[in-house]
């Protein structure tokens, strides 16, 4: 190996930087005591952690973020649950054309969604725009990647299973509640990790949708009118990431147990 | 003691939207009965199987378990119990927590059902490996749980869905003499489905040869072996050489000249499709012919042969030969014995064939 690959490292070196570097200037800055977004650094401070726990209108947007990505992933992950179990054991006309266009929204931009479903909700609907309108939109974006997710949970599983649990004597339902469920609870706790994740962080949608409290990323958008806010932004975004790197590694840690608990080999994932 | 029939089938159909996959079965299963679906893949045995076990609706027709009518019963209410092609033990549950699966709505107690666990594990050579994971097991132990899992509800049925496929060889040849000695103990129908002619013959007390969703013919091992009621039976069940051939009327005998061979008398269950006269098919097992090695008589009848191919399986000798008036090559099967040669390809020898072990069969 030696000798080799020396190109190879300083490309991964300098792919690594290009990825992190941007996210790494959020915790510096975070603990930088100036309001001045710049090098040198002015020394440490957790002033700017301390103005987030004062900061009432964030709580209310934080609060307002953590319901409606609560709400998004247990819904989004009950639709991906059924339409992963309807795409694994069912087989039924034009199913594959179906399937595609539930997965359509993962690939469509999410300015045309959001126009869309603002006209819809108001002109069509006249809904008012409120927690509830975001939580429908977010469950749109979010349902494909539960169904991606819950896919694979579902390829691992014999059809048989179910099958074997009727013919011991349980109802349809009960046959799914103790052996399919159980069976895919790991994708469907990964699935509820990611769909919260990108719901918490939704922005374009957000916007267009809320209605008067706004959502943590909407807020932070707002903030950043204040150049002397931009700490607070920082400080903000440092939990952001490290809250993050915890969901992925617990959804990643679930989606391996799954893998192991079946006893079958382990054909990629997130991390 | 007269069979009582347990299963019975009247003109059952099954279609897949235009694919008509049962056509019309009718089939009695008797209690206590080994009974074997045989046929190629596609042939429909194992949706057979299912309809039995209540996975599938049927299209048409009537199903009888135990004189009650099973149309619309689930399979949960049906006195049937399977044993899956992928065994389909639960991964996520021990040893113990699979075979008592089915146990669930059982009003028994806690120890008793306990107890009824560890029997069925016991009977099952898996005695004192409640504990294990489920995940953890060979192919073969796997089969084990699944069967006690399923004969620990004590079904009127017992279907298996190619129980054996997964295994390696031996382990198969192991499992097929456990699964009759099992059967002997609890007494229970078993409906197997497979592929394996040489598995349904050595397990079955009745074996309903299945193509394109109709039965081809339904009859114990050795009837099936030695009287295929047609040409695709015969070729699906065992090696057969087929010969051209016409039957004639003498008198109220019937008499076959075999291409090659000669002619011959026929009594008649040698025809089991019914004696069609004019052009036949002949068909004879390849042990039913003998060569005559040199030193050797026979009072049997004679024609001359050359060797044209030479398999040796150690027990046996299978030979290729050509004999003159006869387009393909016969194949013979011969015991090997002490100061008996194996042949060499190109030698020149001699055929012994009997008019009683011939087949005659619709051309």
């Amino acid at each position: 190996m030696r000798g080799n690959g020396g190109g190879l490292r300083v490309y991964a070196v300098a792919y690594l930087i290009f990825l992190y570097a941007p996210i790494i200037l959020l915790p510096i800055f975070a603990f930088n005591d100036a309001t001045i977004i710049a090098f040198p650094l002015a020394g440490f401070t957790t002033h700017w952690f301390d103005e987030l726990w004062t900061t009432k209108a964030l709580h209310e947007a934080v609060k307002n973020s953590l319901m409606i990505a609560f709400a998004t992933s247990v819904l989004a992950t009950t639709l991906g649950l059924c339409a992963a179990r309807a795409g694994a054991m069912a087989d039924f006309p034009g199913k594959k054309g179906i399937i595609g266009f539930v997965m359509l929204p993962l690939v469509l931009p999410d300015i045309i969604v959001a126009v869309s479903l603002l006209i819809v909700l108001r002109q069509v609907l006249d809904l008012t725009l409120s927690n509830w309108t975001v939580i429908a939109a977010h469950v749109l974006l979010c349902t494909p990647f539960s169904i991606a997710i819950l896919n694979g949970a579902f390829q691992n599983l014999d059809p048989s299973m179910e099958e074997a649990a009727l013919d011991l004597g349980e109802n349809r339902w009960s046959a799914f509640r103790l052996v399919t469920l159980p069976l895919v609870m790991p994708g469907i706790i990964s699935s509820m990790l990611i769909a919260f994740t990108i719901s918490l962080d939704e922005f374009i949608v957000a916007f267009f949708l809320t209605g008067s409290n706004p959502t943590m990323p909407v807020y932070i958008w707002g903030l950043l009118r204040f150049p002397a806010s931009l700490p607070i932004i920082m400080a903000l975004g440092t939990i952001l990431v490290a809250l993050s790197v915890v969901l992925l590694t617990i959804a990643e840690y679930f989606r391996r147990r799954g893998l192991k608990r079946a006893g079958l080999k382990d054909t990629g994932g997130f991390l | 003691m007269t069979p009582k029939p347990l299963i019975q089938l009247s003109g059952v159909d099954k279609y897949y939207g235009d694919y008509h996959a049962l056509r019309g079965i009718d089939l009695t299963i008797n209690e206590g009965e080994f009974f074997s679906l045989l046929g190629p893949s596609g042939c429909g045995k194992t949706t057979l199987l299912r309809t039995i076990a209540g996975f599938e609706g049927v299209s048409g027709g009537t199903l009888m378990i135990d004189g009650k009518n099973m149309a619309g019963v689930s399979p949960n209410l049906r006195p049937t119990n399977m044993v899956f092609q992928s065994y389909a033990i639960f991964p996520h549950l021990s040893v113990a927590e699979n075979v008592a699966f089915g146990l669930r709505k059982d009003p028994r107690s806690k120890e008793e059902k306990a107890k009824a666990v560890a029997e069925a594990l016991e009977m099952v050579g898996l005695g004192g490996y409640g504990n294990r994971a489920a995940h953890a097991l060979s192919g073969g132990q796997r089969q084990r749980v699944a069967l006690a899992r399923a004969l620990i509800l004590k079904p009127k049925v017992l279907l298996l869905d190619e129980p054996l496929s997964a295994l390696d060889k031996k382990m198969r040849e192991l499992m097929q003499v456990e699964l009759i000695r099992l059967q002997r103990q609890v007494g229970i129908t078993f409906i197997l489905v497979t592929h394996d002619q040489e598995e349904a013959l050595v397990m079955s007390d009745r074996i309903a040869v299945m193509f394109e969703g109709e039965i081809g013919q339904l009859d114990d091992p050795e009837t099936l072996y030695r009287r295929p009621n047609s040409k695709r039976v015969a070729e699906f069940i065992g090696k057969m050489n087929f010969l051209d051939g016409t039957a004639t009327a003498e008198g109220n005998r019937i008499a076959v000249d075999v291409a090659g061979l000669g002619k011959g008398d026929i009594a008649a269950d040698q025809a089991p499709g019914g004696m069609p006269l004019g052009k036949v098919t002949v068909g004879i097992r390849p042990e039913t012919l003998a060569i005559v090695f040199e030193g050797e008589t026979t009072d049997r009848r004679i024609c001359d042969a050359v060797v044209d191919e030479v398999v040796y399986y150690g027990d046996m000798t299978y030979y290729d030969v050509k004999v003159p008036g006869v387009d393909k090559p016969l194949t013979i099967s011969m015991k090997n014995m002490i100061g008996r040669p194996v042949l060499d390809v190109g030698a020149l020898t001699r055929v012994a064939w009997d008019e009683r072990s011939l087949v005659v069969l619709a051309a």
